[in-house]
């Protein structure tokens, strides 16, 4: 007998055990797969962040300008107009030669040159614009120094190279390194990646154009999808009866939720710019087009949140002898207000990150003017990283790097507003 | 159903925004960034807004620019091809008739791979033989059996063969299948021979690309292919000269017919697979578009697509001298297109 008894215990040990490591290889599959996403999110951002961080920084150096009145003002009239269409690139180029007054041969004259962005021809003409009195004096300006000369600087060019293999020269290397020594170059943090439009060369281009045309995408999207997606999701879920109709309608803005984005431009080509002659490139339409995206998002959330609203509440308030526009419009839609703001900007945030819709309809673009309005022809944030990544100079990795971090800090941005409205104003009944 | 308050509100907000300001361009995506350069250089230099320009590929920047004649259309396109007579047909069909062609210069595409291996010596048949679908051995097609170079010619290496390039949408792949692919194909004598006998029969082969995963479609991202050359030595990868030569640090061009692909060996002619760059303008456009005539004048000028223009640090191979004046000429004096 206890002999048996033994026998079925030590049986019933083993089984134990096995369920025992059964449930610990579960955790450690668990744990395993969190690991492995953890570190492709970190490998991610990680090699994002390493390559951005030279994307928003920039050499400078200091020069000497002569402002010869008689080149810049030959009138003498201190006209702007006037002053702006002198010949600053000239300027550059002669304060170069003053420079370095021993390089006489024309190829070296331009390699020289090519040490300094072209944007510092506009530098000089903005610091003189901004204060005509400098005209007849010599200026000391720093300016920006070219892609190449930069990375170089940055280490990003390795100039232990045969000098052929490299785009900057021994020469130039040589000339650069004579500024290094004679304290006149600076690693500035860049502001003017934030401030400017798009442009060709990589130290002179900015995403200020690309934040503008977003901003004014997304309040076109928002002002379309926010009260059509609402006024959709109350009517479903408190006035209309339930039949087939309203069922085959719930079925097809669960679909639309899941249509992938290529087939909304596709849409939005047809519709707004082929039937209706929209303009092309225009936030406006790039608004529609994501609003018809994010819709179905902003209604399914938005009539979740509705219908947490617990029936208690629309029957104290018909009770007391509301209308059923009072109970929506006093009780139910303020209550539910925090889920729908969550609602809908998530689906902003998903708005914020397309480009496939936006191909169809031309803001994928090289736009350098900064939008003034909703109808000028714009790009987005993703547009920029998606143009940016497909140009061949090097330095271009590090601003794409830098601005895919600049959305990606919206982007959570957006996301944390989202979670702290849930967690502020969401109630639990 | 729902839609319609919204298509109203859409179509309220849009009725003041007819108007177009700045000149609108589309095309290649080769071209792209010499056209962006050039309209930037434009636009700051001038009281005109800065041209909108999309990349949207030869073919679809011809199909835009041929679908009308009014204003909403775009006035110029880019192409890494010349135009094509059924193009020319389509535009005329839909009232563009007066297309002025302009040539830019000349793009050479590039078989690189990454600096820390041998430097590749090819011809256009072994090119041919490494990536067509069919290949003749023995007086035969077959599929193509050769997977390692040593196998077509005992003079190359014995890596496997693993070539990274641009997929058939692009004007790249065009350009190399085109110059590269139909170039080697003519010297097998057996394809010569069938290229007198069916012209299609003989393009349908040299034109297919082997689809066994040897050849490798990248995407038209070049920069992609120029980062997996690095990660991986024993890939050759196809992309356009502008690439190579911002990255010339880290990968080389393989020769082609013994000739190295530098600028100057592109610039006269003596590098094998390069074509010619062009863009089209809509003459009805002109006078009505600001701008335009600026931007063909600061296009075909000196400063940008001369010997030393800006245009040329960007990777474009500038005509020589005495074509970029008779094209100037005739760009400015706006000649029409014809195709002899």
């Amino acid at each position: 007998m206890s002999d048996l008894n033994g026998q079925a215990d030590a049986t019933a040990k083993r089984r134990l055990a096995k369920r025992y490591a059964a449930e610990r290889r579960f955790r450690l599959y668990g744990a395993s797969a969190i690991a492995v996403a953890l570190l492709s999110l970190v490998f991610l951002l990680g090699s994002t962040v390493l390559q951005a961080i030279p994307g928003f920084t920039h050499h400078v150096v200091t020069l000497d300008f002569d402002l010869d009145a008689t080149k810049l003002d030959p009138a003498g009239t201190r006209d702007p107009a006037e002053i702006g269409r002198a010949d600053f690139s000239r300027l550059v180029k002669v304060s170069l030669r003053e420079e370095f007054p021993d390089v006489r041969d024309r190829r070296e004259r331009r390699q020289l040159q090519r040490l300094v962005s072209t944007g510092a021809a506009y530098d000089l003409r903005d610091a003189v614009l901004a204060d005509p009195s400098l005209i007849g004096s010599r200026l000391s300006l720093a300016v920006p120094m070219s892609d190449d000369a930069d990375l170089l600087l940055k280490g990003e060019i390795d100039r232990d190279v045969p000098e052929g293999d490299r785009r900057v020269s021994d020469r130039q290397v040589a000339w650069l390194d004579q500024w290094v020594a004679a304290g006149r170059v600076e690693r500035v943090f860049w502001t003017r990646f934030f401030t400017s439009g798009d442009s060709r060369e990589p130290e002179l281009a900015g995403i200020w154009g690309a934040m503008v045309g977003t901003f004014w995408t997304l309040l076109v999207t928002l002002l379309l999808s926010f009260p059509l997606g609402v006024s959709a999701a109350i009517y479903l879920e408190e006035f209309a009866p339930r039949n087939r109709a309203t069922d085959f309608i719930e079925v097809n803005i669960n679909n639309l939720a899941a249509v992938p984005s290529i087939v909304f431009g596709l849409l939005g080509l047809a519709v707004f710019l082929n039937f209706f002659g929209m303009p092309r490139s225009a936030p406006l339409v790039g608004g529609v087009v994501l609003a018809l995206m994010t819709l179905p998002t902003v209604i399914i959330a938005s009539r979740s949140a509705v219908q947490a609203v617990p029936p208690s509440i629309r029957e104290a308030a018909l009770g007391v002898g509301a209308s059923p526009l009072q109970v929506v419009a006093h009780h139910v839609l303020p209550l539910a207000m925090p889920g729908i703001m969550t609602g809908t900007i998530i689906g902003m945030a998903r708005a914020l990150g397309e480009t496939a819709p936006l191909l169809m309809i031309g803001m994928v673009a090289f736009i350098v003017d900064i939008p003034g309005g909703p109808t000028d022809p714009s790009a987005v944030l993703p547009v920029q990283v998606y143009l940016w990544a497909d140009a061949p100079e090097r330095a271009w990795v590090y601003k794409t790097s830098a601005a895919i971090l600049v959305l990606l800090t919206f982007l959570i941005a957006m996301n944390l507003t989202a979670v702290l409205l849930r967690n502020r104003f969401e109630r639990r009944w | 159903m729902r839609r319609i308050p919204f298509i109203l509100a859409a179509l309220l907000l849009a009725a003041p925004a007819q108007a177009q300001d700045a000149i609108r361009i589309v095309g290649s995506s080769t071209v792209f960034p010499f056209a962006t350069a050039v309209a930037e250089q434009f636009g700051r230099t001038t009281d005109y807004k800065t041209p909108v320009i999309e990349s949207t590929g030869s073919g679809g920047g011809l199909k835009l620019f041929c679908s009308g004649a009014g204003l909403d259309t775009p006035s110029i396109t880019n192409a890494s091809r010349r135009i094509k007579a059924s193009e020319v047909e389509s535009c005329a069909s839909n009232g563009v008739t007066e297309i002025v062609e302009v040539k830019l210069g000349f793009d050479g595409i590039v078989i690189a791979n990454s600096k820390r291996t041998g430097r590749f010596d090819l011809t256009k048949e072994q090119i041919f033989r490494a990536l067509a679908k069919q290949v003749p051995i023995g007086g035969k097609l077959v599929d193509n059996p050769y997977t390692t170079w040593a196998e077509i010619d005992p003079s190359l290496p014995t890596t496997k063969i693993e070539v990274l390039g641009p997929p058939p949408t692009s004007g790249t792949r065009d350009a190399f299948v085109e110059l590269a692919m139909e170039g080697g194909a003519k010297a097998v004598p057996m394809l010569a021979a069938l290229r007198k006998e069916d012209k299609n029969q003989f393009k349908a082969v040299a034109h297919a690309i082997r689809e066994d995963g040897v050849y490798v479609e990248a995407g038209e991202n070049d920069n992609l292919i120029v980062s997996k050359l690095e990660a991986n030595p024993a890939a050759l990868g196809v992309f356009g000269f502008s690439f190579l030569d911002q990255n010339a640090d880290r990968i080389q061009g393989s020769l082609v017919e013994g000739v190295e692909p530098t600028f100057e060996n592109i610039a006269d002619g003596a590098y094998g697979i390069s074509r010619s760059l062009y863009f089209y303008v809509k003459k009805a456009h002109v006078g009505n578009v600001a701008g335009i005539e600026g931007y063909l004048d600061e296009f075909t000028g000196d400063a940008a697509t001369g010997e030393d223009g800006y245009l040329s640090d960007k990777g474009l191979i500038p005509l020589g001298d005495e074509e970029r004046a008779a094209v100037r000429t005739a760009t400015l004096g706006l000649s029409l297109l014809s195709l002899e």
